[in-house]
C-alpha cells in the first residue's frame, strides 16, 4: 500500500525539526513514496514481472544565503539525522548566493483543487496478463509481425513538500501505462514501431484490441523503406513527434537558460517568434491531466499561462531562484511545464497533407540534434513520402535540419489536438526544411 | 566494504536461507545489495550553484526460470522486506523444474582500487578548483560569457548473494570533471564542452594544473564553432578522428551485438554470426579489464569477472556480449557483460569499453584521399534503432574537406548511417588508436551505465551528413 499523508508529514516534520535544531536558518524537504508493478510479455508469453517500492527524501538547508542539499532513499530517523547534519556542515562552507531563498510566502498554494489524478483501483498481475495476451494476439495476427513485446505498468505515488515557513502539502497520483512494440519483417527489411496508452485512470486506457492493431499497422507500413534524395521540402510531423518541438521551446524559455544567457530565445519577450496563428498554453488544472499539478516543486501555486499569444512570446517559465536573478516573479514553473499544448490550427489533417504537392511525413526522429544556444536543429528521421495528400512509400536513413528561429515562424497546425501526453501538439507542418538523403 | 546486515534485523544466514529457498526451483537469480554514495558540485554563472550529496542503499532480488524474469527491489534492508520480495517472486515464477546453475567463474584480478573519491578530497579544495576554472576562463578572453564546471563523484559498494550462500563483492569508485564554456563574438554564441574521468581519485586527473587542459579544450572547441559555416547535406566521405568518435562504433555496431536483441532476433545482426560484417582490417573488442577506465569492471552485476571480448575480428562477426540469462538461452557463456544502473533495475547485457583496434594508415593519407567530404573530430550524443540498424550521432566539432585539404569548420550536424553496412564502407583504418577521455554514459531501457570507447582515425566512404546546405 502507498504510504499515507500522515506518515510522510511526520517524516517531513522530523527533518525540518532536526535542521532547525542543528542551526539551519531555513529548510525545505520533500518525502516521496512510489510503488510500481510491471508485467512484460514477449511473443504472447510472460517475460518479466517487476515490482518496485521506493521511498525518497531530499532536503535543502539554508544558512542565510548559503544553501546545499542532500538526498537519500533510507528514511530511518537515525540515517536522516546523520545526513541532515552532513548537509548543514556542507552548507556552512558553501559560498553565499544572494538569490538563494525559500519561495515567496504569498505565492504558495493555499488550497488544493481535486484534479482527479489519483485512481485508487489496483489491477492485479493476472488481469494485466489477460490484457497483454489479448493485446499480443491482435498485434501478431499478421504473418509479417515476427516479434511483439508489450508491458503493463501500474504506478502510485504520494509525496509531501514542507518548508520552514510553514508550507506542508502533497497528494497522491496514479498512472496506468500499456505499450506494445512490434517488429515486422519482409524480404527487404526489418522494422520496429510501437503504440502506447498512458492514463491517470485505469478505465481510460485504450482497449487491448485497439492498441494491438495500431502497433501492428504502424510497424508493417514501414516495411521496405527507400532512401530519398537531398532537397528542400515541407516536413509534416506526426503528433507523437510534433510535441518534441514544444519541449525544445519549453527548454529554451526556462528562466535558468534565459538567466544564463544560453538560449536562442533570450530577450524575445513581446517579440513575434511564431506566425500570428500560433498560441501556446500551459494549463496545470486539466482534470485527469498527465501533467496536472496544484503547485510546483517549490510549493508555488501553478496557474494557466499563455506562453505564446498570436505568435508573440508572453512568458518565460520562472522559478524563485532564476526569477530573482531576472527580476521576475515566479509563475510556479520550478520543475518545468505542466500540461503544455499548441491550440488547434484552422485546417483539417487532410488539408494539411495537401498543402504541398510533395512533402515528407515524419513518424520518428532519432538523435539529440537540438542546440538551444544557437537554435540549430538536425536529427535522423523515418517516415513516409507524401504526394498530393497521399502516402506513397516509407522512407528512412534521412536527416532533417533547420534552425528553430526560422522553423518556428513556418509552423502551421492541423485541428486534431488531443491530450494523449502531458505535452501535446496537433499534426504540424514546417515548410522549407533541408532533407538530406542520397 | 559495506556490511549490509549490521544495521538491520536481517542476519546474513537468514538472507542466505531466503535466497536459497526462493531460487530452489529456478534456473538462476541472486540477491544484489548495493550501497552507493554520490556527490555533485556545480559552478555556474560565477557561483557555486549547487552542492548535492546522495546516499542510496537497497537490494534487488531476481528469480529466473527459463525465459521469465521476476524482479523485486526495496530500499529497506530488513527481514520483512526481503520476505515480501521473496513471496512476490514466488508468485510469478511458479517453476518446479529449474536447475540452479552454481557455476560462476572466479578471478582475483582487480581493475581499480578500493578508494572513496568523495572522501579523498575536501569540499573546500573542490570548490577552490571550480573557482579557479571560472577565473581562468573568464580572464582568458573577453568573449567568454558563461562558464559551467562540475565534479561528479561516486563510491558504490555491491554484494551478490547466490543460492547456496556464495557471496561476491566489489567496490567501485568513479569520478568525472566537466567544463562547459559559452563564447559570444559579433553576435554569435557557441559552446564548447570537455570532460575527463575514470575509476580513480579526483587528483589523479586534476593535479599539476591538469584542469587547465580541460578548460583549454572546451575553449578551443567553442572558438572553432564561432567560425563555423552551415554544414553540407547529402551523402559524402567522412573521416573520423581518433578516440571519442568511436561512439559511432558503440551505436552502429555495439548495441546490435548485445545478447538480448540477438536472442530475441530483433537485432539486424542476429543471423550474421561468422559472417563478414566489416571491411578487412576492422577488429572490434569490448573490454572490461583496462585499469581504471570508466567502462571497466572487476566483476559484472551478476558476479561474473569481466573480460576482453572479441566482437569482430578482421571483419568477421565472432561474439555477442552476454549476461547469464541470454548466454544460457543461446547455449553459450556469459562474457561478464551483465550490468544494471543500480539495485532498482534488472540486469541487461551491456557494453563496457568498446574499441576498434589500430590499422596501418595515417590520418593524413585519409584526408588527402577525399575530394569532398567532412572531417569529424568530436561528437555529442548518438542513438540507434536496433531493428532497422539505422543510427545517428551529432558532430560538435567538424570541418569540411575539399580536394584533400581540411577547410572551414562546419556547424553541428547529425550524421546518419546503417549499422550492418557502415563497417563495410570503412576503407582506411589509422595507426593512431586513442581512448576517450572517460565521459561516456550509455542509455538502454531507461538505465544509464558508465562506458568507454576507443578507435583510431578511420575513413568511411559513404555516409549521409544532415546539414542545411544543399
Amino acid at each position: 500500500m502507498i504510504k499515507d499523508q500522515g506518515f510522510l508529514e511526520a517524516k517531513a516534520a522530523y527533518c525540518l525539526d532536526v535542521a532547525k535544531k542543528i542551526g539551519a536558518s531555513d529548510a525545505s524537504v520533500t518525502i516521496g513514496h512510489s510503488i510500481s508493478e510491471t508485467v512484460n510479455f514477449r511473443n504472447k508469453n510472460l517475460d518479466e514481472s517487476n515490482r518496485s517500492d521506493g521511498l525518497a527524501f531530499s532536503i535543502d538547508t539554508y544558512i542565510g544565503k548559503k544553501k546545499s542539499s542532500i538526498s537519500s532513499s533510507n528514511l530511518l530517523d537515525e540515517n536522516l539525522y546523520i545526513l541532515i547534519e552532513k548537509c548543514y556542515e556542507t552548507t556552512k562552507i558553501t559560498p553565499e548566493d544572494e538569490f538563494n531563498s525559500l519561495p515567496d510566502k504569498n505565492l504558495l498554494a493555499d488550497k488544493l483543487k481535486d484534479l482527479n489524478i489519483y485512481d485508487n483501483t489496483h489491477i492485479d498481475n493476472d488481469k494485466k496478463i489477460y490484457y497483454l495476451k489479448e493485446l499480443e494476439n491482435i498485434a501478431s495476427e499478421d504473418k509479417k509481425i515476427i516479434n511483439t513485446e508489450s508491458s503493463f505498468t501500474e504506478k502510485k505515488t504520494n509525496f509531501i513538500l514542507a518548508n520552514s515557513d510553514g508550507f506542508c502539502s502533497g497528494y497522491k497520483t496514479s498512472s496506468f501505462t500499456t505499450s506494445c512494440v512490434a517488429v515486422a519483417k519482409d524480404e527487404n527489411s526489418m522494422e520496429r514501431d510501437y503504440e502506447y496508452s498512458s492514463k491517470r485512470y485505469l478505465d481510460d486506457i485504450k482497449d487491448p484490441q485497439t492498441l494491438g492493431k495500431l502497433a501492428s499497422h504502424q510497424t508493417i507500413r514501414k516495411l521496405s523503406p527507400k532512401k530519398i534524395g537531398s532537397e528542400k521540402l515541407s516536413v509534416i510531423f506526426d503528433k507523437r513527434i510534433a510535441k518534441g518541438m514544444l519541449s525544445a521551446f519549453a527548454s529554451a524559455i526556462s528562466s535558468s537558460a534565459i538567466a544564463r544567457g544560453t538560449s536562442f530565445l533570450k530577450d524575445q519577450i513581446d517579440e513575434q517568434i511564431f506566425s500570428n496563428s500560433i498560441n501556446i498554453i500551459d494549463k496545470p488544472d486539466i482534470i485527469k491531466g498527465l501533467g496536472s499539478k496544484n503547485f510546483d516543486s517549490e510549493g508555488i501555486k501553478s496557474e494557466t499561462l499563455n506562453l505564446v499569444k498570436e505568435g508573440v512570446l508572453k512568458n518565460y517559465l520562472v522559478d524563485t531562484y532564476n526569477g530573482r536573478k531576472l527580476n521576475l516573479q515566479s509563475n510556479g514553473r520550478s520543475g518545468g511545464t505542466t500540461n503544455l499544448y499548441f491550440e488547434n490550427g484552422k485546417q483539417s489533417y487532410e488539408e494539411l497533407l495537401k498543402t504541398n504537392s510533395k512533402c515528407i511525413y515524419i513518424t520518428e526522429t532519432i538523435g539529440h540534434g537540438s542546440n538551444l544556444v544557437t537554435g540549430d536543429y538536425s536529427v535522423g528521421a523515418t517516415g513516409f513520402l507524401v504526394e498530393n495528400g497521399e502516402f506513397k512509400y516509407p522512407i528512412n536513413e534521412i536527416t532533417i535540419a533547420g534552425n528553430f528561429k526560422d522553423m518556428f515562424k513556418k509552423i502551421s497546425l492541423a485541428n486534431d489536438l488531443d491530450f494523449e501526453y502531458s505535452t501535446n501538439s496537433p499534426t504540424m507542418l514546417i515548410e522549407g526544411m533541408t532533407v538530406a538523403g542520397k | 566494504m559495506s556490511n549490509f546486515f549490521d544495521k538491520s534485523d536481517l542476519v546474513r544466514k537468514d538472507a542466505e536461507n531466503i535466497v536459497s529457498d526462493t531460487l530452489k526451483n529456478c534456473d538462476d537469480g541472486e540477491l544484489y545489495l548495493e550501497d552507493s554514495k554520490s556527490e555533485s558540485i556545480i559552478l555556474d554563472d560565477n557561483k557555486i550553484k549547487s552542492s548535492n550529496y546522495s546516499s542510496d542503499l537497497g537490494f534487488g532480488f531476481r528469480a529466473v526460470s527459463d525465459e521469465v524474469v521476476a524482479y523485486s527491489y526495496s530500499n529497506e534492508i530488513s527481514k520483512d522486506s526481503l520476505k515480501s520480495s521473496s513471496e512476490n517472486l514466488k508468485s510469478t515464477i511458479k517453476s518446479v523444474k529449474g536447475t540452479y546453475n552454481n557455476e560462476i567463474p572466479k578471478s582475483n584480478k582487480k581493475f581499480y582500487s578500493d578508494i572513496n573519491p568523495i572522501e579523498q578530497k575536501t569540499l573546500n579544495s573542490k570548490l577552490e578548483v571550480l573557482n579557479k576554472v571560472n577565473d581562468y576562463l573568464r580572464k582568458k578572453d573577453e568573449s567568454v560569457k558563461q562558464v559551467t564546471a562540475n565534479f561528479l563523484g561516486e563510491h558504490k559498494s555491491v554484494e551478490i548473494i547466490r543460492s547456496g550462500g556464495e557471496a561476491i563483492t566489489d567496490i567501485r569508485p568513479l569520478i568525472r570533471f566537466n567544463v562547459s564554456v559559452m563564447l559570444e563574438r559579433n553576435g554569435r554564441k557557441e559552446t564548447g564542452v570537455y570532460g575527463i574521468g575514470g575509476r580513480q581519485g579526483y587528483d589523479d586527473y586534476l593535479q599539476n594544473d591538469k584542469w587547465k587542459n580541460v578548460c583549454e579544450e572546451a575553449f578551443r572547441i567553442a572558438s572553432v564553432n564561432l567560425e563555423s559555416k552551415p554544414a553540407p547535406a547529402g551523402e559524402m566521405k567522412v573521416v573520423l578522428g581518433p578516440g571519442w568518435p568511436a561512439i559511432l562504433i558503440h551505436e552502429a555496431i555495439g548495441h546490435g551485438l548485445e545478447g538480448d536483441f540477438n536472442r530475441k532476433k530483433t537485432s539486424a545482426f542476429h543471423n550474421l554470426m561468422g559472417q563478414k560484417v566489416a571491411s578487412e582490417g576492422v577488429t572490434i573488442v569490448d573490454d572490461g579489464t583496462i585499469d581504471n577506465r570508466r567502462g571497466s569492471l572487476t566483476i559484472d552485476d551478476e558476479g561474473t569477472p569481466t573480460e576482453r571480448t572479441v566482437l569482430i575480428e578482421n571483419g568477421i562477426l565472432k561474439n555477442f556480449m552476454q549476461d547469464r540469462l541470454n548466454a544460457r538461452l543461446m547455449n553459450t557463456r556469459s562474457t561478464g557483460s551483465g550490468r544494471r544502473e543500480n539495485y532498482r533495475h534488472v540486469v541487461l547485457p551491456r557494453m563496457r569499453n568498446t574499441m576498434m583496434l589500430s590499422g596501418n594508415q595515417t590520418q593524413d593519407e585519409m584526408i588527402k584521399s577525399v575530394d569532398k567530404g567532412i572531417f569529424a573530430v568530436s561528437f555529442g550524443g548518438g542513438q540507434v534503432d536496433i531493428t532497422s540498424g539505422k543510427f545517428v550521432f551529432n558532430c560538435t566539432e567538424a570541418y569540411e574537406i575539399i580536394n584533400g585539404k581540411i577547410g572551414s569548420p562546419i556547424k553541428g550536424a547529425t550524421l546518419i548511417g546503417d549499422g550492418p553496412s557502415i563497417l563495410k564502407e570503412v576503407s582506411m583504418v589509422g595507426n593512431d588508436m586513442m581512448l576517450d577521455p572517460g565521459i561516456g554514459t550509455c542509455g538502454k531501457a531507461g538505465q544509464g551505465v558508465p562506458v568507454g570507447v576507443a578507435q583510431p582515425s578511420i575513413l568511411i566512404d559513404k555516409m549521409t551528413v544532415g546539414g542545411t546546405k544543399l
